[in-house]
């Protein structure tokens, strides 16, 4: 084995340390099994439970135009605030984050790798589920489809910020119990299986979940734009908790 | 940049709130040899190697690993080390071979992981996730990724912490292996055969400070006194004759004589014995031993922390 060790150092192209890196999360991602279900399982269940049958009241004589947006604005907070809340708490505490943050891969890969796994999810399970919705009666308009991706970027960005905050400021038992508090509270007051709170245009600066989905009822289900208030919500919620989680963020 | 020293600190300070973990050191690491950071717990070895790996900047004094500063140059440096981690730093629910292979992405000229894996007995672990390994097991997956990049210069955190013996022995060839191939390799640890066998070089800290620097040869021999032990009846007079020699009687019959011992006093040693009339048995000389070393550093460092 004599020579075997030669020092011959360098990065291998940052494009393929970036592809296996991202592999290496999508892989883990499906490993976990409480991942799955509530990236799959629970929206699967509301969409077909809220929406084909009458166990909740919804607004207005169409039940899968109010209820499939808003399992579309669920799926997206799921993964990007809870799983990744959850993962990046306990990554951080078995010191993965550090270890990786010195490898090769080098902190801002190791960033971008996660974000381009929960994207890559994202847009997954959002196909997979707005198929779902137009396999049972679903009918989706297109017109307002750009305003609609670009809603649920800005979303996804706030939903991370919240999330690697939470991450890198509680113990990674106490994040997976708040993200999922929330996750449940959201589910239950977010206007996704039943009408939120009528809260009036405050609703949708206090439940960023509940902005989203209405975000995607007006242009999915009804062709309409995306009201100002909304935008405005969510780009405040993103402004907020991106900018809080960029001086909180820790690596160990 | 080939001239460049491995490691080049200056005056390094490290604390952690009121506590000081490193208290201005300054150490000069050749490319190519191997240096033991030796001390107890708490001595300031880990603190000091996380600086070099950049994992936290230097609350004094100034750091360069192969000639570049960790943090400032940490994207450019980090492919040039292999970093083994005391615990952690793994993915949970990984394999022992998806994690090693991994890191053989990152790099542009990988060992080979298939041949890492039966180098260092992990092929019947490869589909064994991390967090069901043993601790020498995992110990050995951190080492096969320090490797597996070719790096010029590892750090290694008591590397052969938690092994057996076998896996310790195995750890102690690929150790020497890397230095036969010129890769700079600091460790720390705080077993002293391990420093003794392994290391060209030999940092021995207390409490945050260097207390001493040398190669295992010249810190035993700068420590000077030998021990000459003899054997013979117990409770022989001893008179005034050897000036300069301390002789006691340890135990019955056992004489240890310390002091300026060369052959002539060595002898005049053993003819008192003669002229005593004693009936001598056994004759040992023995060098003092790097843990005699270490242990007279750093006895009382404990004592000192509790206070």
């Amino acid at each position: 084995m004599s020579g075997t060790f030669a020092p011959a150092p360098g990065r291998a192209p940052m494009r393929a340390v970036l592809r296996s890196q991202v592999r290496m999360e999508l892989t883990l991602t499906a490993r976990r099994g409480e991942a799955v279900v509530l990236a799959m399982g629970v929206p699967l269940l509301v969409l077909l439970g809220a929406g084909l049958t009458h166990a909740t009241n919804v607004p207005g004589g169409d039940r899968l135009a109010f209820v499939v947006p808003g399992v579309l604005a669920l799926t997206v907070m799921s993964t990007a605030f809870t799983g990744q809340a959850i993962t990046t708490g306990y990554e951080r505490s078995y010191g993965v984050l550090k270890r990786l943050g010195a490898s090769p891969l080098t902190r801002p890969g190791l960033l971008f790798s996660k974000i381009a796994a929960v994207l890559g999810l994202i847009v997954v399970q959002l196909l997979v589920l707005a198929a779902v919705g137009v396999a049972v009666g679903w009918r989706p308009h297109f017109g307002q489809l750009l305003p609609a991706i670009g809603i649920t970027v800005l979303a996804t960005a706030a939903y991370s910020g919240l999330a690697l905050l939470l991450a890198s400021v509680l113990k990674p038992e106490t994040t997976t119990a708040a993200a999922t508090f929330i996750y449940v509270l959201m589910l239950a007051a977010g206007g996704i299986m039943f009408a939120a709170p009528n809260l009036g245009t405050a609703g949708w600066f206090i439940l960023p979940l509940a902005a989203h989905a209405e975000a995607l009822r007006q242009t999915l289900s009804h062709d309409a734009a995306v009201p100002g208030s909304i935008w405005l919500s969510l780009s405040l919620w993103t402004l907020v908790f991106v900018s809080a989680a960029a001086r909180k963020f820790r690596w160990e | 940049m080939v001239s460049e020293d491995a490691v080049d600190l200056q005056d390094v300070v490290v604390r952690y709130g009121a506590t000081t973990a490193v208290d201005g050191v300054s150490l000069r690491m050749f490319r190519g040899r191997v240096l033991a950071l030796l001390g107890h717990n708490g001595a300031g070895k880990t603190s000091l190697l996380q600086v070099c790996e950049g994992f936290r900047s230097p609350d004094g004094g100034r750091a360069r690993v192969l000639g570049l500063d960790p943090i400032a140059d940490h994207d450019a440096l980090m492919p040039r080390l292999g970093i083994m981690l005391q615990s952690g730093g793994v993915y949970p629910w990984a394999t022992t071979g998806e994690i090693l292979r991994l890191f053989a992405s990152y790099a542009s000229n990988p060992i080979d992981p298939e041949q890492l894996l039966d180098l260092l007995g992990l092929r019947k672990i490869e589909r064994t996730r991390f967090r069901r390994l043993s601790g020498g097991e995992q110990q050995r997956l951190s080492l096969a990724i320090a490797l597996v990049g070719r790096p010029e210069l590892v750090f290694l955190d008591e590397p052969t912490a938690g092994m057996d013996t076998e896996a310790r022995h195995t750890t102690w060839r690929l150790i020497e292996q890397l230095r036969t191939d010129g890769v700079s390799v600091l460790l720390t640890t705080h077993l002293l055969d391990e420093a003794e066998r392994l290391a060209d070089d030999v940092v021995i800290m207390r409490s945050g400070v260097v207390a001493a620097t040398g190669s295992p040869a010249e810190l035993t021999a700068a420590a000077g006194i030998d021990l000459l032990s003899v054997r013979a009846e117990p409770s022989l007079t001893l008179d005034g004759r050897l000036a300069g020699l301390d002789i006691k009687e340890n135990t019955p019959g056992e004489y240890a004589i310390t002091g300026p011992l060369d052959a002539t006093t060595i002898a005049e040693v053993l003819s008192w014995f003669a002229d005593a009339g004693a009936r001598v048995t056994a004759v040992n000389t023995r060098r003092r031993t790097l843990e005699d070393v270490y242990l007279a550093l750093t006895t009382g460092e404990k004592a000192a922390a509790k206070r």
